[in-house]
C-alpha cells in the first residue's frame, strides 16, 4: 500500500443501524417474503457483524433494519437483559441507532430481540418479536444436505423427521427432543422456532406479536405472522409436552425469588450443593417482585 | 441458597475489555506500541492473509485488524468483513485481465522454459528452515542494510514486469478446452446468498475469501486419496494488478489502482469427454488477494474437484460444493465454534428435563424385572 497512505480518522462514524442502505433494504424486502410465506426459510445475503456469526447477528440484521428513532427495544438473552449477550447487543444498537430508546420491561417494547426465550407475558399487536436462530431447518437432524431439505419442504414432507419421533418413543418411551421443537406453522411448513424451550411453544399459537427468526449465519429469514396457527409435531396418542417443573412430590417448583409457579425456571446450584430455581424471565421477576412490593405497603 | 443477581453484565463486559487491552500493553515501559506500516510490511503474509480471508483490499485496516486482535486471523479478517458491511457496492469490476499483473514471483511445474521464463521470487520455498538466530537482536541498521543492497544489485530491466500466461499456450496448443464465450455475470456472493445448485463464479468467490486453513484441509483430503484430481501447477504467479475501472465520465476503462493477489492454475489429466471433439486436460483455477500461495492452490485443486462433483455428482467431500462452501468460511466457522461459549442455560434446562425424564421411565422397568 502506498507508504503515505493515512487511515481516515473519521473511518469509525457509521451511519443510523450500521448497515448500509442497500442491505437494511434487502432485509425488509426479506421480511415481507418471509410473512407472505409463513414458515418458508426465506434466503438472503446476510451481512457480517461486528459480533460473532452464532452471536445473534440474524437477529440483529432484522433489529436494525426495523428499528426507527420511535421504537422501544428491548434485548433479552436466556429471558435476561443484563445477560453478556444482550448488554452487547443492546449495547451496539444504542451506538449505531443514535435516538432510539431502550428497556427491560417487556409491556413498553415495540421490538424485542430475544435470544433462547419468548417473554412470559403475553405480546400484543404492537409488538414484533425477532428471535435469534443458529440452525433455521428442522430437518437438519434428519438430512445434511440443503438442497434436498429444501424438496422436502416444498413437498411437505417430513416422514423422516416423525420417524425420528417415533423411533424415540421406541427407544426411550419419550420424545427427546428438548428445545428448538419442530413446529408446524399454518399447516405446511416445519419451522424450527429457535432453541426457545418446549415451554415456550405454545406461545407461538396465534401470537397477536409478528414473530420474525433470522439465521446470520445460515443466511435464512422466516416468520410466524400474527394469529397464526401453529402446531408441534407430535402423534395422536403421545401429546407435545413442555418441561416438567414439578419436584418429586408432584408440587410445582416456585421461583425462589418472587415465588412465580407460572415461570420457566432457571435451576441453580449454590456452593454448598444444594439446587434453588428462579424465574428466567428477570422483566418478569422484577415485576412481580415490584407488584409485592406495593401490596405489603398498601 | 439465595437467589443469583440479574445484574452485572455490562459491568463484566467492561472488564474484560479492559483485561484484554492490558495483555496488549503488558510489556508496559520496555514495549514500543506496533505501528500499522510495520505489521503491513514486516508480518506482510499475515496481511495478505487478512485481506483475503476479509474479502476487502485494504492492506492497512488489514494490519489495524491484526494489531487490534493481536495476532488473530480469524478475528482480524472477521474486523475486516464486518467493516465491509458498511459499505455500499458503487459498481460492478469489469472482468480483469491477469496477464496484466506487474509480477513478482511466476513458476510452472508443468514445464521447464516457459514464456518469460520461470521467475522464483520472494518465497521461502527452498530456504532452510533453520532458526535464523541472528534475527533475535537485529540491529535497526542492519535492518535498513538489507533493502538498500538489494535495489543496488537488481539492473532497471530486472524489475517486475508482465509475462503471458502459461494455460494460453497450453490453450494455442489444443490441450485444454477452449473458453466457451464471454461469461455471463459473476455471482455476487456479498449480495446473495448461495442457493444450491450454484454456478462456478459463486464456488470461487466463496473459496477466494475462505479462511486458508479450512481450504486446505479438504484440499488435503482430495489430494491423499479422498478423490482423484491429481494436479500439476501449470502456472502460479503473484504480483500487482492493476485494476480497470471505468471512467464515471468517459466509460472508458482506467486504471483506478492495484491488488497484490495470487492465482493458480492447475492443469489436471484428461477425463472422457461429453462432446464430439478429442479428449483434453482440465483445469482448475484459484485466486485470491494478497500473497497467499497454498490457499489459491489449494482452491484450484478445489474447483476442479466441485467442477466434476457438479457433474458427476460428488463422491468425496471435497467434490461436494454444499460440503465445502459451506465449511470453508473462517467468520461462519469461527462464530459459531464460538457461540457454544454463550450461556445456554436454557436449552440445557430442557435438556436435563427430557434426560431425567427418560432416565426415570428407563429405570424404574429395569428395577421391576431384574429385581437387581
Amino acid at each position: 500500500m502506498n507508504p503515505n497512505y493515512e487511515l481516515p480518522l473519521d473511518e469509525a462514524d457509521y451511519s443510523f443501524g450500521f448497515l448500509d442502505e442497500f442491505a437494511k433494504r434487502e432485509v425488509r424486502r426479506t421480511i415481507l417474503k418471509a410473512i407472505s410465506i409463513p414458515g418458508y426459510q426465506t434466503p438472503y445475503a446476510s451481512r457480517e457483524m461486528p459480533m460473532g456469526r452464532g452471536f445473534g447477528t440474524g437477529g440483529l440484521q432484522l433489529t436494525l433494519s426495523l428499528i426507527g428513532q420511535d421504537d422501544t427495544l428491548k434485548v433479552i438473552d436466556q429471558g435476561s437483559d443484563d445477560s453478556v449477550n444482550a448488554v452487547n447487543l443492546r449495547h451496539f444498537v444504542e451506538l449505531t441507532c443514535p435516538g432510539v430508546n431502550t428497556t427491560e420491561r417487556t409491556t413498553e417494547a415495540t421490538l424485542i430481540q430475544s435470544r433462547h426465550r419468548i417473554p412470559e407475558v403475553d405480546l400484543t399487536e404492537s409488538q414484533v418479536l425477532i428471535l435469534q436462530v443458529p440452525y433455521p431447518d428442522p430437518l437438519v437432524v434428519v438430512e445434511p444436505s440443503e438442497a434436498k431439505r429444501k424438496v422436502m419442504h416444498g413437498e411437505g414432507d417430513y416422514s423422516r423427521l416423525l420417524t425420528k419421533l417415533y423411533e424415540d418413543i421406541v427407544q426411550f418411551d419419550e420424545i427427546t427432543i428438548s428445545h428448538r421443537y419442530p413446529t408446524r406453522i399454518n399447516g405446511h411448513y416445519v419451522i424450527d422456532p429457535s432453541p426457545i424451550p418446549r415451554y415456550d411453544v405454545p406461545r407461538l399459537y396465534r401470537s397477536k406479536a409478528l414473530i420474525l427468526l433470522g439465521a446470520g449465519r445460515e443466511k435464512k429469514i422466516y416468520a410466524v405472522p400474527p394469529y397464526t396457527v401453529t402446531e408441534p409435531l407430535a402423534f395422536d396418542d403421545v401429546p407435545f409436552r413442555t418441561e416438567d417443573f414439578r419436584d418429586a412430590n408432584g408440587h410445582r417448583r416456585a421461583c425462589g425469588r418472587c415465588g412465580a409457579t407460572d415461570s420457566f425456571l432457571d435451576e441453580l446450584i449454590a456452593e454448598d450443593g444444594s439446587k434453588a430455581w428462579q424465574c428466567s424471565d428477570s422483566d418478569y421477576c422484577n415485576q412481580r417482585l415490584a407488584e409485592l412490593a406495593q401490596e405489603v405497603s398498601a | 441458597m439465595g437467589y443469583v443477581a440479574i445484574k452485572g453484565g455490562g459491568r463484566a463486559i467492561r472488564g474484560a475489555e479492559a483485561a484484554l487491552e492490558t495483555l496488549r500493553t503488558a510489556e508496559g515501559d520496555a514495549g514500543t506500541p506496533l505501528s500499522l506500516s510495520t505489521i503491513e510490511n514486516q508480518l506482510r503474509l499475515l496481511t495478505s492473509r487478512i485481506v483475503s480471508e476479509g474479502g476487502l483490499y485494504h492492506p492497512r485496516l488489514a494490519a489495524l485488524a491484526v494489531k487490534q486482535m493481536q495476532g488473530d486471523t480469524l478475528e482480524a479478517a472477521f474486523a475486516l468483513r464486518a467493516y465491509r458491511s458498511t459499505k455500499p457496492r458503487l459498481l460492478e469490476a469489469p472482468v480483469q485481465d491477469s496477464g496484466e499483473m506487474r509480477l513478482i514471483r511466476r513458476i510452472s511445474s508443468a514445464f521447464k522454459d516457459i514464456p518469460g521464463g520461470q521467475m522464483l521470487g520472494p518465497t521461502s520455498d527452498y530456504a532452510l528452515r533453520l532458526m535464523r538466530l541472528d534475527l533475535a537482536n537485529e540491529s535497526p541498521e542492519s535492518f535498513r542494510d538489507v533493502a538498500r543492497r538489494f535495489m543496488d544489485n537488481v539492473p532497471e530491466t530486472d524489475l517486475p514486469d508482465c509475462f503471458p500466461k502459461v494455460v494460453d499456450a497450453l490453450r494455442a496448443e489444443g490441450l485444454l478446452p477452449a473458453i466457451d464465450g464471454p461469461a455471463g455475470t459473476p455471482f455476487d456472493i456479498t449480495r446473495d446468498p448461495l442457493v444450491f445448485p450454484v454456478a462456478r463464479s459463486a464456488a470461487l468467490a466463496t473459496m477466494a475469501r475462505a479462511e486458508t486453513g479450512s481450504l486446505l484441509a479438504i484440499a488435503y483430503s482430495n489430494m491423499r486419496g479422498y478423490g482423484d484430481v491429481h494436479p500439476t501447477i501449470a502456472e502460479l504467479r503473484v504480483g500487482y494488478l492493476p485494476v480497470m475501472l471505468p471512467h464515471p465520465v468517459t466509460g472508458e476503462p482506467v486504471e483506478a489502482g492495484e491488488v497484490l493477489m495470487t492465482e493458480c492454475e492447475v492443469v489436471a489429466m484428461y477425463e472422457g469427454s461429453d462432446t464430439d471433439g478429442p479428449p483434453v486436460f482440465t483445469l482448475g483455477y484459484g485466486a485470491c488477494f494478497g500473497h497467499n500461495e497454498v490457499k489459491a492452490i489449494a482452491m484450484a485443486i478445489l474447483d476442479r474437484a466441485l467442477q466434476k462433483g457438479m457433474r458427476d455428482g460428488p463422491r468425496n467431500p471435497s467434490e461436494d460444493p454444499e460440503f465445502v462452501l459451506l465449511h470453508v468460511d473462517g467468520v461462519d466457522s469461527m462464530g459459531f465454534a464460538s457461540h457454544y461459549k454463550m450461556p445456554h442455560y436454557v436449552t440445557f434446562q430442557s435438556d436435563m428435563d427430557r434426560l431425567r425424564t427418560t432416565q426415570a421411565k428407563v429405570t424404574q422397568p429395569r428395577r421391576q424385572g431384574e429385581n437387581a
